[in-house]
């Protein structure tokens, strides 16, 4: 079966019901996508699929063949960060980093929703087609992703700087200005 | 308390500092620059980009997946086992039982001696006995995860069940003192408090009801262990890394050196990360197929195997003067546990050091249950006991019509008021102080109810937070000066998202005299020397001391390489600080050499130290412990009873702080935890079954985003003398006194006391 995982073309033979993450950390040895729940609770095995964020473990991996997979690893890397992941380390938006690349990924693909005027339950116009990331937007898009260490504001604090600050986006999140 | 304990305790009372090893103050503790500064944590890079490696991540040649098959009746027996048609799926390896596992050892309990660790010392799958529902029967390995998911389905047990304890009510009426409450009496008294009780002008006396919860990092418990002979390696997820490595080696009957443990990273801890029946078990299972084993608990098996903080149900009595003195303060109550474990949540501890009281009764007893054996879980004790405690001293105030924190000025003691030991440190009316100004606690109206905004009701609430400062004894740390100046420190403890892999660089660096950039801290691994674990907030202080003998050690060594040819010959090490890559003259600044050179003249191209830390003798003098006021702002819908957090604030007395961006990230993830305490979390034990009902996150909720407000820290910054570095530790402090502001906030927005947690809408309706 054939996938791109970070611009990669990857093949690989594997038992049809193994999920989308357990095909990236257990056969490729992706394993900068967290195990945290295994069944769509928390969130750390967050990854994008054409720039849209998805839980990884519940999805199985054959479903996935012929798309864009970017996973942590294709963000960015050690001395050549992608912002936001340069933004978590600058607000310490995260402790034991573990839920970290779920946050990461799903931001990212959150900004791309918000970019595209996707309305949240908090949005208040739901008919407005721009999303202006504020405070409970940003907490409420990203509500899916569990942090136990209780980094959330400075998880917030370093999508904010990326996402939303200036309203403009420092990151290539192939979205458009967010409001 | 042993006798022994006792005497040297009266004893130490009377040495002066000087004398005790290890307790004259830390010349660091007052030192500014890097100690102390907002450093970035140093594996950030690492942990953003997804490159730390954890430990089921570790890659091994030739691996074999583990399940766990769990048992569904609480107490009784096994009476048959069919595994044939799970030893017939396709992948299987090895389906392993009772009834062909190795023969091994029953854990040593936590704390029954310095290094064992084991969570209770029931053995590992050795019969076909059952003693909880969820205790493995069965672990099936295949050459796939979802080989062995699926086999484990196939396995067939049949028990027969006996009577089981599983209803905490019932048990209580059984309950009995422990023998002892974490080395303190069961029961504590001083006067006649039911006595003094009776006769005080103002009273009360409540009932709190605390359930039971689960740690629940993101992290899911795993290991990767192979057996190479007689020697085992597990790469695990710890917070006690010399400890597992000293259990297992009993419970396999090898040496303790022959077990290699490493955890560099752990994906949160919480108390939770210690040494349980799977990484037992995936030893076995590798030991009896021959091959390297992954064990991968998903997030039901960390419920059914991994224990929690158990269920309390506490009474708290307070006996008041017009005044607002205390006549009586009574903290006792109820927890579960089991005969097989040691962790009694020791919640009247808060109660022996906060306030003064002209009498006290303090006493605690457990119920003994058939349920998996409970844990310590972040501020045992503490959390809870602070949410009675302080949710009382709110309800007194009430009917004092004293402001709350104005009460606790009027019983802010002078000394600790059940040991008579002076303080270390404390500033607890600072913190209500400066927190209380900074959070506007004077827009408070004391009246319940009185602010409305639409639907929503809004109140404010404040508790006292605390936590003991320990050392653990046993630590023992080693530093390498290279050729070049650079320095590595090592030891064997646990980096779970606290912060000790960047504060100990930083504080080494500090102490050495060196930039971060040559300073390196290793740990995470058994191969270095012996560590401490990383549990009670005890961690960094612990290393710290270990730090400084090993620092004595090579300012010794240096003077003795630095001979008569260096500027600094004649000077002993009183007259000697480490400054700008090397020792100089504490009085003549012009006297100075690098450590490269001392190193070069003396033709070494390295030079090592090791030293282990003395006994924390500063604990048994002084009653050392980190206070807290904590705020809340709480909205609370008046159509629906939904509680929401708006705003919280934290102002800690904890000695010094040794990484502003650390410490607030710290800070805050306690108080979050403690939002789940007062709001959310519950871990649901049936009582029929004794079956956990609620075993993922998708029910058992923990604070997300949208439940947590922007939180304001702020700190005292006075160092400790008697704490090295200063500082008390802070992992734990945070979570404190945050369920009793947040129901205390509640109670002021709505008119209603809930007693019993967490404050879910129902309750509210």
């Amino acid at each position: 079966m054939r996938f791109t995982i970070n611009d990669k073309p990857v093949e690989a033979e594997f038992d049809p019901r193994t999920s989308l993450l357990d095909l990236l950390r257990d056969h490729l040895g992706l394993t900068g996508s967290k195990k945290g729940c295994n069944q769509g609770a928390c969130g750390a095995c967050t990854v994008l699929v054409d720039g849209e964020r998805i839980n990884s473990c519940l999805a199985l991996a054959v479903q996935y063949q012929g798309r864009a997979i970017t996973t942590v690893e294709g963000l960015g890397q050690t001395g050549s960060l992608h912002p936001l992941q340069q933004a978590f380390v600058e607000h310490d938006g995260f402790q034991c980093g573990y839920c970290t690349p779920g946050q990461l990924c799903s931001a990212i693909g959150m900004a791309g929703e918000a970019a595209r005027g996707v309305p949240s339950v908090v949005t208040a116009d739901l008919g407005d087609e721009t999303v202006t990331l504020s405070h409970d937007e940003l907490r409420e898009r990203m509500s899916g992703n569990l942090c136990r260490c209780g980094a959330y504001n400075g998880i917030i604090d370093a999508i904010t700087e990326t996402f939303a600050a200036d309203g403009s986006q420092k990151g290539d999140a192939g979205a458009r200005k967010a409001a | 308390m042993s006798i022994i304990q006792d005497a040297v305790k009266t004893a130490v009372r009377f040495v002066p500092d000087r004398w005790l090893p290890g307790a004259s103050p830390d010349p660091l503790r007052e030192k500014h620059g890097l100690l102390g500064a907002p450093i970035s944590r140093v594996d950030g890079p690492l942990k953003v980009a997804g490159q730390a490696r954890f430990a089921a991540e570790v890659p091994m040649e030739g691996l074999a997946y583990a399940t766990l098959v769990h048992s569904t009746i609480a107490r009784g027996h096994i009476t048959s086992l069919d595994t044939s048609k799970a030893e017939a799926a396709p992948g299987v390896v090895l389906v392993m039982t009772h009834e062909n596992a190795p023969r091994m050892n029953a854990p040593a309990m936590f704390m029954s001696r310095p290094d064992a660790v084991g969570a209770s010392d029931l053995p590992v799958m050795q019969n076909r006995d059952i003693h909880w529902n969820g205790e493995p029967v069965a672990l099936v390995l295949a050459e796939t995860q979802e080989q062995a998911d699926h086999a484990a389905t196939l396995v067939k047990v049949e028990y027969e069940s006996a009577t089981a304890v599983t209803d905490f009510q019932a048990a209580k009426l059984a309950a009995h003192h422990p023998q002892s409450i974490l080395g303190e009496p069961p029961l504590f008294e001083i006067g006649d408090a039911e006595k003094e009780l009776n006769e005080a002008h103002h009273r009360v006396d409540l009932v709190f009801r605390t359930p039971r919860h689960n740690h629940n990092a993101i992290e899911l418990h795993g290991a990767t262990v192979r057996w190479d002979g007689d020697e085992l390696t597990v790469h695990d997820a710890t917070q006690m890394l010399n400890g597992t490595a000293g259990t297992l080696a009993e419970i396999f009957g090898i040496n303790p050196d022959q077990v290699h443990v490493s955890s560099p990273y752990v994906g949160g801890g919480f108390g939770g990360k210690a040494l349980w029946n799977h990484q037992i078990l995936a030893a076995a299972a590798s030991r009896l197929s021959g091959r390297p084993v992954r064990i991968v608990l998903s997030r039901e098996s960390v419920f059914r195997i991994v224990g929690g903080r158990t269920t309390t149900e506490q009474r708290v009595a307070l006996g008041a003067e017009r005044n607002g003195s205390l006549r009586a303060l009574i903290h006792t109550g109820t927890v579960a546990m089991t005969e097989h474990n040691n962790c009694p949540e020791q919640f009247t501890f808060p109660a022996r050091h906060l306030y003064a009281s002209k009498s006290f009764r303090l006493e605690q007893s457990v119920a003994d249950m058939d349920m998996m054996a409970n844990t310590f879980m972040r501020a045992p004790g503490e959390s809870v006991g602070t949410f009675a405690l302080e949710c009382a001293l709110d309800e007194l105030a009430e009917q004092m019509e004293l402001d709350p924190i104005e009460l606790r000025r009027r019983i802010e003691p002078e000394k600790d008021p059940t040991s008579n030991n002076p303080f270390s440190s404390r500033y607890l009316l600072q913190c209500f102080e400066q927190g209380g100004e900074r959070f506007g606690w004077n827009r408070r109206d004391p009246k319940p109810g009185a602010r409305r905004e639409g639907e929503w009701l809004v109140g404010l609430g404040c508790a006292t937070g605390t936590y003991p400062y320990h050392r653990m004894p046993g630590g023992s740390a080693r530093i390498r000066i290279e050729a070049d100046g650079s320095a590595v420190v090592s030891t064997a403890v646990h980096e779970m998202g606290m912060g000790t892999a960047t504060v100990q660089a930083q504080a080494a660096a500090a102490r050495l005299g060196l930039p971060l950039e040559k300073v390196r801290f290793d740990y995470g691994d058994t191969s270095l020397p012996k560590g401490v674990l990383a549990g009670g907030s005890t961690q960094t202080a612990s290393i710290s001391a270990a730090v400084i003998a090993a620092n004595d050690e090579l300012v010794k060594e240096l003077i003795r390489l630095a001979g008569n040819d260096s500027p600094l010959a004649g000077l002993g090490a009183d007259k000697l600080e480490a400054r700008d890559e090397g020792l100089a003259s504490v009085d003549e600044p012009g006297r100075h050499e690098t450590y490269a050179s001392i190193l070069a003249r003396a033709g070494r191209d390295h030079l090592e130290v090791e030293a282990a830390a003395p006994p924390p003798l500063e604990m048994m003098k002084y009653s050392m412990h980190s206070t807290a006021a904590q705020f809340a702002e709480v909205r609370v819908n008046s159509v629906t009873g939904e509680v929401r957090v708006c705003r919280m604030l934290g102002s800690f007395d904890c000695g010094r702080i040794l990484n502003a961006k650390t410490a607030t990230s710290q800070f805050r993830g306690g108080m979050i935890m403690g939002i789940g305490l007062a709001l959310t979390e519950e871990t649901l034990f049936d009582p029929r079954s004794g079956r956990i009902m609620n075993p993922s996150l998708a029910e058992y909720h923990v604070p997300v985003h949208m439940d947590v407000p922007e939180i304001e820290v702020m700190w005292t910054d006075i160092p400790d003398p008697h704490a090295p570095l200063g500082a008390r530790g802070i992992g734990e402090i945070g979570i404190t006194g945050v369920a009793a502001a947040i129901a205390n906030a509640v109670y002021n927005a709505t008119g209603r006391r809930v007693r019993d947690l967490p404050i879910t809408l129902d309750k509210l309706l």
